[in-house]
């Protein structure tokens, strides 16, 4: 059996080949894989929030998606990867509830999408394949051996990107 | 930055549990005459839990549940939200409509509707025993369901309680029926701010 690496909400693990790096239960959070296909290196974050520079309590940069994702791939490079080649596949972002006057509170799965997005394209690591928005909870596992992105919901069924 | 919630004091611990425990008294007694069973409850737990722990209280993030949620308004604004193990939804809801138990396998638009009326009628009862204690006006939202893994529901509240810390302060209680089919987790979540707001209103403020 393969090593598998677990990620609770706000943080983030890197590993290599033939490890699984899984999280379970993504709502309006989201989970950013990242992979270098030669050296397998990768890494998966679960980041809460859009923002650090709009939250009073920054001081875990795991929980941002504006610093989870430079620091996982710095930790990435010093585990070996190679800058270029490393592509990121990103899951969830739900709106869970709906609510009629929807505030932008409860957009944060949204706007933890788009942030994501904006930082990856900051950073210049292209994005491979996505599976965010509705409104259910995913689990997500990177597997290190191929890259592959498995995403599992509970009516949905599961794929893998 | 230290977190507010970090500093509480033993009587000021004390004091959110005893709330607590006459909300969720009084909930549990709205519960009881809507589905004509006995309802046992927990003492409340009071938690300040590192967010990504929170999952853990109702079996993990990936644990199926059915969540109604609610926002409160007012000057203390917070969530409330009651999470039940599917089962237990399913069980719920054949007992409000009369079904036999174990009759359903899945929720249709009546079901849900049902579901979320409890969550609004345990809310109230809740938040009219808060009211009493703390002299503020606080009032539920329209309650929202979903089912789904316990951390994706409870990624929503916790994500507004992330934008201030790294700590959730929990009030829990954990409901029982009599027999096997219906238990849940009620929780109260107040914003950061209105913790001290809460405690100030009811004299334990240091």
């Amino acid at each position: 059996m393969a090593e598998l690496i677990k990620v609770g909400m706000a943080d983030y693990k890197i590993g290599s080949n033939p490890a699984s790096i899984i999280s379970y239960g993504l709502g309006s959070c989201v989970g950013i894989a990242l992979f270098d296909p030669v050296t397998k290196v990768g890494g998966l974050a679960h980041i809460m929030l859009p923002d650090s520079t709009q939250a009073r309590s920054a001081e875990n940069p795991a929980k941002f998606a504006d610093t989870a994702i430079p620091k996982m791939l710095d930790d990435m490079l010093r585990a070996g990867a190679v800058r270029t080649r490393i592509t990121a596949k990103i899951a969830g972002g739900a709106q869970m509830f709906k609510f009629a006057n929807a505030t932008d509170i409860m957009r944060v799965g949204e706007r933890n999408a788009e942030s994501v997005k904006n930082v990856l394209k900051k950073l210049g690591l292209q994005l491979l394949a996505e599976d965010t928005g509705g409104n259910y909870g995913r689990t997500v596992e990177l597997k290190l051996e191929s890259g592959l992105y498995r995403i599992k919901t509970i009516d949905k069924g599961e794929k893998e990107l | 930055m230290c977190e507010e919630i970090l500093n509480l004091s033993v009587l000021q611990l004390d004091a959110l549990r005893e709330i607590g425990n006459v909300g969720a008294g009084n909930a549990a007694t709205a519960l009881s005459q809507i589905i004509n069973r006995k309802i046992d409850m927990t003492v409340p737990k009071v938690s300040i839990l590192p967010l990504g722990d929170v999952p853990d209280v109702v079996g993990g993030p990936d644990a199926m549940v059915a969540g109604v949620y609610l926002r409160v308004y007012g000057p203390a604004p917070g969530s409330i939200l009651f999470l039940m193990p599917r089962e237990s939804a399913f069980y719920l809801v054949d007992m409000l409509m009369g079904r036999e138990q174990g009759f359903t396998t899945s929720l249709n638009s009546m079901d849900e509707s049902a579901l979320m009326e409890i969550g609004n009628i345990l809310a109230g009862a809740y938040l009219n025993s808060l009211s009493f204690f703390t002299k503020l006006t606080l009032l539920p939202s329209i309650p929202a369901l979903a089912m789904d893994m316990a951390g994706a529901i409870l990624s929503v509240i916790l994500s507004q309680i992330g934008t201030m810390g790294d700590h959730a302060l929990v009030i829990e209680t954990e409901f029982t029926t009599e027999f096997e089919g219906v238990k849940g987790h009620f929780f109260l979540i107040p914003d950061p701010g209105s913790l001290s707001i809460i405690l100030s209103a009811i004299g334990v403020k240091e």
